[in-house]
């Protein structure tokens, strides 16, 4: 096996085993709330989103109307918007027409996997990447609908904090070597916690408004400094 | 078609284009320094706020069980790094834990 290859399933499989339960829960609520199986289907192979797609059927369930849903799903999801932006100055080498799937791919894990990957992103990295993550997504949510919660309570349970130590452990090489990460990351989560407690944003925008700020911040510790960088990586020029 | 089959649409439609302009905004063009380290510092500022708050929330009202699963992988992280493990590690302490509590 090449390198890419491993590596990507290296990251992958930590990604799968962290869809598979909220996609069992989802295939669960969308049967509950009578959606049809191919309904509950497209929601996760076409959509792609974890927590929308709850977003979606709570809103379906108080009778909203579809413009309503959709406009609640752009801003939900406008997060990834800052994520591409990021992954776009990462992917030179590959060939603009694979952009188009590479993108439907971008989720939370699939970005962080990829972001804080010290090597070249190659096509064969990311898609793989993101071929595990979707399969977790759809798999779950076919199995939920379908099986039902099939999964012993407690292990469901436990699984809920694999993507948070997923993303813990991609994070500890870049906080081991940066003290300027350590402080970028903590005030990070410091400001989530106080956006999340006052609750006056739209839904999905606590994030944005704290990647942005901190983003900003971090922009003038690195500027001053080209050759340290937050991300490892050397700027160029 | 449903309505649901519209609303799945749409909802691919809005969630896709933030995903994939960027790509295109951005491109191959080369950005002025302040820019490139704004972007730099995304995936940084990005995963504080993705772990924090939500992850005292990981396995709902065990707090006790996510302390030891995100304690086992902090620990194995840093001393062993890697992925696999801290993750599968996370999942089996938090299991445990929550089969003795």
């Amino acid at each position: 096996m090449s390198n890419d290859i491993k590596d990507a399933l290296k990251g992958g499989f930590p990604i799968f085993i962290g869809y598979v339960p909220p996609a069992i829960a989802f295939g669960i609520l969308s049967k509950s709330c009578d959606i049809t199986l191919l309904e509950s289907f497209l929601f996760s192979a076409v959509v792609f989103a974890g927590a929308s797609q709850f977003i979606a059927l709570n809103l379906l369930m108080t009778g909203m109307g579809p413009g309503g849903i959709i406009l609640t799903t752009f801003l939900v999801n406008f997060r990834h918007f800052l994520m591409s932006a990021y992954l776009s100055t990462r992917i030179g080498k590959i060939a603009k027409r694979y952009v188009f799937l590479m993108a439907f791919g971008v989720t939370d894990e699939v970005f962080s996997v990829l972001s804080f990957s010290k090597k070249e992103l190659t096509k064969t990295f990311v898609f793989i990447l993101q071929l595990s993550a979707y399969s977790g997504w759809v798999i779950g949510t076919l199995t939920g609908y379908i099986m039902g919660g099939f999964l012993p309570d407690i292990l469901t349970k436990s699984m809920g904090i694999a993507l948070y130590s997923l993303l813990l452990a991609i994070l500890l090489p870049e906080l081991r070597t940066s003290a300027k990460a350590v402080c970028l990351v903590i005030a990070s989560g410091i400001l989530n916690t106080i956006l999340v407690k006052i609750n006056i944003l739209p839904n999905g925008w606590n994030i944005i408004v704290c990647i942005l700020t901190i983003a900003f911040v971090g922009s003038f510790f690195i500027s001053r400094d080209p050759e340290e960088t937050i991300q490892g990586e050397k700027i160029h020029g | 078609m449903d309505n649901i089959i519209l609303l799945i649409l749409g909802m691919a439609g809005v969630t896709y284009i933030p995903r994939l302009l960027p790509f295109f905004l951005i491109g191959s063009n080369k950005l002025p320094e302040r820019v490139d380290a704004f972007l730099k510092c995304i995936p940084i500022a990005a995963l504080g706020a993705l772990i924090v708050p939500g992850v005292f929330n990981a396995v709902p009202g065990e707090p006790v069980a996510v302390v030891c699963g995100m304690g086992f992988a902090l620990v194995i992280g840093l001393w062993r790094g890697g992925i696999i493990i801290p993750v599968i590690g996370s999942v089996a302490t938090t299991y445990i834990i929550l089969l003795l509590i």
